[in-house]
């Protein structure tokens, strides 16, 4: 595909200097990484860098661009190739955003004590690499990109790699990465087939064939869904996200997951050819388990950035399931519900990138001011850190999608979606559908528990540590990143249907039609998913419903009441006791959760010691947990490759005589299969 | 524009009618169960007194409560007053019944829920922490319930508008479905545990073992309690008024008929929620409670039924049509 004549779109040109600067920040870190006073100007360029990406990739999304052209680098003859379509824009949306936010938080860090010196460099070059894997044009540029995203991520993983757990959490994140990067090559290598062209475009006017087709989505699924921690595959995620400076954590979880969310949906929805139905299966299946099994990993942990992590692995799932919906009903022809389900995985992942950076953001702000993450040591911070708890109160609301944040709209539209599963022609997918609702539903309630713990335990109650009982409010440049990621959340919960018209040229390529219904409905803000007779979400109407009955209310009970208030020791059923460690504790609130779905999922198993009347020992109490998918997928084959290096390692103390014989047979047995094969 | 302001005058009615009538069904029940135990009872009004009564009184916080143990009864309030609102009641087709489809619903309440959890968390005691906790799983168990009932619902009548599927439900020949019956049973479980009612949750102890939201509201007192008090009476009406819409939404003024048909409308349903009020009341005093561990497998059968529900209503949904 040489000499094809592209044209720039003034977007893509405004994209590329945007991404341009991000290169200059990550060299001029790079160089000037000793000079403290050089460093500071890093998060400022990144910002404008960021600002000026997302701009371009806004008005790219709006005017539906479609742009590109090819550079005389890359793989010979093939070259490389750029370009910028709507998907890609709104996927650079999300990344830019990120960014942005998180630059701007960035700019408070604590220069000596967050170790910025090792990040800095690496913070730009790591914005430059999603970037890159956004625009790429090629399946070289594409891997080339995802390559460097997991280098530099892991760079920043490891930045503070004094803490043993950090190492291994490197260690592991980057074993999964080079494991998740040969399955995609592998994923491409299938679809560019005989004729070896990697350019889109030709794979584009190629689609392989069933076979083939099989095996790309089974590695495309390994290898974008293990970067973006769908379950089983999850276990490297809640070690290496919260490993990384929280700042970090926050691109890392709410932005790098959609980037590989991107990866997915570039080889499924765009590569690889017409979908056929029973694509959508290991998506509903991978994506319901992971939405529930994360939320319960998330629920029974005890760190707040581990719970974190793992409510990402749940909200992945959730995506999951969105695609697989959408593909199911693509493939049956059913383009205005694939309409839907599309609008409904999009909006989740610019709605989980926004939550997640806050709450990451708001986590990070808790572990400056009180060097703590762990549950047993916090408690208390809403007093010290009131800016923090409310903008982390919105985003613990929005990703337990309620209302009127961002997070119920994405969960609306995918409810609708499995809505229409009774017109699948397939049996299958018609029992499956109503199974993912049962998992999606589940999977909300328990994000609401799991936040209501989370916030309940970090900020809410006594503090459980000299630590928390000292802690002082964040600086305002986090305050700031904070209250723009809480700002999008609220905005995006009350403007869905806004929202939703904006990436309507996206849904036409992606699901075959956009949105049915949209702007018919009762206002010019209502989110409608099919028709206003069948479903209208109006978040605007019920906010305003919230406004008049909460002043209602006030006006009420102030006008009839005493309004006299006297501040007393808590009552606590007469016993109040003033030590801390009598409240209750992360685990005494999920063991009730524990006890109902632990023995199945985890095989929880608890064991009291009580010491015999007269024995002055101490009672003790305790649970063990199994982590199935670590056990399983990470330790036993790590076990595997261990043992056979360790009888490999016999090969290295033989004889000369032995290495030749060894060598010589070697040749034999190719020469043989070479002769019989051709 | 004077249908609209009619609309907007029903809907008015509505938000203050809810208001109004949730003290009096809280007092039914409490009459009910009474006299079932051969006791005489406090007057019906008795809940409106007591409400006026703490209202009056001044409130005593915790010194180390913070703003959101004083403001979010005012925000429990509002999320529930908004939800009771929404839901059909004595007619269809009010002004902004399409606001709040099913799935919204839940989900206010789900805030609400959320906030009132924080709230018994917010002071820091062991009581507040049982309560939370135990609130929150049951309702890890009990939201997906309802959901699914409600999915069930929306699938027979094809929309999630809750007007649209009480007027489908009038409209629609009176046939035997049993997936409707497995979602009815499974929405009064749900109901039952939502409203912390017997057996799952009871309302008139304090007894510290079996507490859940006793336990989570046991800081608040004075105006704040009121405030709680009240949104849980809200609670109970949405509950019995949503059982209604859904499976016995006869007797509703439709939604083209007029303000004319309101008053018929209205009565019939204060007749549904007095009977539903008795029906709670003497399901109270013929069960006991059950221990608290207990409550995850009997809200995991309403979880079972609603799925089987929804299943059978999927399968079938190509027949119906």
């Amino acid at each position: 595909m040489t000499g094809v004549d592209y044209s720039t779109a003034p977007q893509l040109a405004i994209l590329l200097s945007g991404i341009l600067l991000y290169a200059v920040a990550a060299v001029f870190a790079a160089m000037f990484h000793r000079h403290k006073s050089a460093l500071a100007a890093v998060y400022p360029i990144c910002i404008i860098a960021a600002a000026v990406t997302a701009g371009a990739s806004l008005a790219a999304l709006l005017a539906d661009t479609h742009s590109g052209f090819r550079l005389p680098l890359g793989l010979p003859i093939i070259g490389l190739h750029v370009k910028l379509d709507a998907l890609s824009a709104f996927f650079s949306l999300i990344v830019n955003l990120g960014v942005l936010t998180t630059a701007i938080y960035g700019m408070g860090l604590d220069r000596d004590r967050d170790l910025s010196g090792r990040v800095e460099p690496f913070f730009p070059a790591y914005a430059l690499a999603m970037n890159l894997v956004l625009i790429a044009g090629d399946a070289f540029g594409f891997l080339f990109s995802w390559e460097l995203m997991s280098l530099t991520s892991w760079v920043l993983v490891v930045s503070h790699h004094r803490d043993a757990g950090n190492r291994h959490a490197g260690h592991v994140y980057l074993v999964m990465a080079a494991i998740g990067t040969a399955s995609l090559l592998f994923a491409f290598g299938g679809l560019a087939g005989a004729s070896g062209n990697y350019a889109f475009d030709a794979i584009r006017a190629v689609p392989p064939g069933p076979l083939v087709s099989g095996l790309v989505l089974a590695g495309a699924i390994f290898g974008a869904g293990s970067k973006a921690g769908i379950a089983p595959l999850h276990a490297w995620l809640p070690l290496a996200h919260p490993a990384a400076p929280s700042h970090v954590s926050a691109l890392m979880s709410g932005v790098m997951t959609k980037v590989a969310i991107y990866g997915l949906i570039r080889i499924v929805f765009d590569l690889l050819g017409t979908p056929v139905w029973w694509w959508a299966l290991p998506f509903l299946l991978l994506g319901a388990a992971t939405a529930v099994l994360g939320l319960l990993y998330a629920v029974l942990d005890h760190d707040l950035k581990r719970v974190l992590a793992y409510s990402t692995v749940e909200n992945i799932g959730i995506i999951f399931v969105g695609l697989g919906l959408a593909l199911a009903f693509r493939a049956s022809g059913l383009t205005a519900a694939a309409a839907v389900a599309m609008a409904a995985t999009l909006l989740h992942c610019l709605n989980h990138s926004w939550f997640k950076s806050l709450l990451f953001l708001g986590a990070g702000a808790v572990l400056h001011a009180t060097g703590r993450r762990d549950f047993d040591g916090l408690g208390g911070l809403i007093h010290r850190m009131p800016v923090t708890a409310a903008f982390w109160l919105v985003g613990a609301m929005s990703i337990s999608a309620l209302p009127p944040f961002n997070g119920f709209v994405s969960e609306w539209l995918l409810f609708q979606a499995v809505l229409a599963g009774p017109q699948f022609p397939e049996p299958i997918l018609r029992f499956m559908s109503p199974a993912v609702g049962a998992m999606l539903a589940l999977a909300a309630a328990l994000a609401a528990a799991c936040f209501v713990r989370a916030f309940g335990i970090v900020y809410l109650g006594r503090p459980r540590s000299n630590e928390a009982a000292g802690a002082h409010e964040t600086a305002r440049p986090q305050q700031v990143a904070m209250a723009l990621l809480a700002g999008l959340c609220l905005l995006g919960g009350l403007f869905g249907g806004v929202m939703v018209s904006a990436i309507q040229p996206l849904l036409q390529t992606l699901a075959g039609a956009p949105l049915p219904a949209v702007g018919t409905g009762p206002t010019p803000l209502s989110l409608v998913a099919f028709d206003a007779a069948r479903s209208i979400y109006d978040a605007p109407t019920i906010a305003i419903f919230l406004l008049i009955s909460g002043t209602l209310t006030v006006m009420l009970v102030h006008r009839i009441s005493s309004r006299r208030t006297r501040l007393g020791p808590a009552w606590d059923c007469g016993f109040p006791d003033p030590s801390p460690l009598t409240q209750y504790s992360a685990s005494s609130f999920s063991q009730p959760l524990r006890r109902v779905y632990g023995s199945t999922v985890f095989g929880a198993s608890e064991t009291v010691d009580m010491p015999q009347p007269g024995d002055n020992r101490a009672a003790r109490f305790t649970v063990r947990l199994h982590d199935y998918a670590w056990e399983l997928l990470y330790a036993a084959p790590a076990r595997a490759v261990l043992r056979m290096s360790e009888r490999l390692n016999a090969l290295q103390f033989l004889t000369i005589r032995t290495y030749l014989m060894l060598m010589f047979s070697a040749l034999i047995v190719l020469l043989l299969i070479a002769a019989v094969w051709f | 524009m004077r249908e609209t302001l009619i609309l907007l005058f029903g809907q008015t009615i509505q938000m203050f009618l809810v208001l109004l009538i949730a003290p009096g069904i809280a007092g039914i029940t409490r009459r009910v169960k009474a006299r079932f135990m051969r006791r005489q009872g406090a007057p019906i009004i008795q809940p409106y007194r007591d409400l006026i009564k703490l209202v009056r009184k001044e409130s005593v916080v915790a010194q180390n409560a913070s703003w959101l143990f004083r403001s979010a009864p005012y925000a429990i309030l509002a999320f529930t007053w908004v939800a009771a609102a929404l839901v059909p009641t004595f007619a269809s087709g009010l002004m902004f019944n399409w606001a709040a489809d099913a799935l919204a619903l839940v989900a206010l309440l789900g805030a609400a829920r959320a906030l009132l959890a924080l709230a018994g968390m917010d002071v820091g005691t062991s009581f507040g922490g049982i309560g939370s906790s135990r609130e929150m799983m049951i309702a890890t168990l009990a939201e997906p319930a309802m959901l699914l009932v409600l999915l069930t619902m929306a699938l027979t009548a094809g929309t999630t508008r809750l007007p649209e599927v009480a007027e489908f439900l009038i409209s629609a020949p009176i046939t035997v479905r049993v997936s409707l019956a497995l979602a009815l049973v499974a929405l009064i479980i749900v109901a039952l545990a939502e409203n912390a009612r017997i057996p799952v949750d009871n309302p008139a102890t304090h007894l510290e073992l079996t507490m859940v939201h006793e336990a989570m509201v046991l800081e608040y007192s004075g105006r704040h309690l009121a405030m709680i008090e009240m949104a849980a009476q809200l609670k109970l009406v949405l509950y019995i008024s949503l059982i209604v819409c859904l499976f016995l939404p006869f007797g509703m003024a439709p939604a083209n008929a007029g303000p004319a048909a309101w008053p018929v409308g209205m009565a019939v349903y204060l007749v549904k929620l007095v009977l539903g009020a008795a029906l709670l009341g003497a399901w109270e005093v013929s069960i006991a409670k059950m221990r608290v561990f207990r409550v995850g497998e009997f809200l995991g059968g309403a979880f079972v039924f609603a799925f089987l529900a929804i299943l059978l209503a999927f399968v079938t949904r190509e027949v119906l049509n």
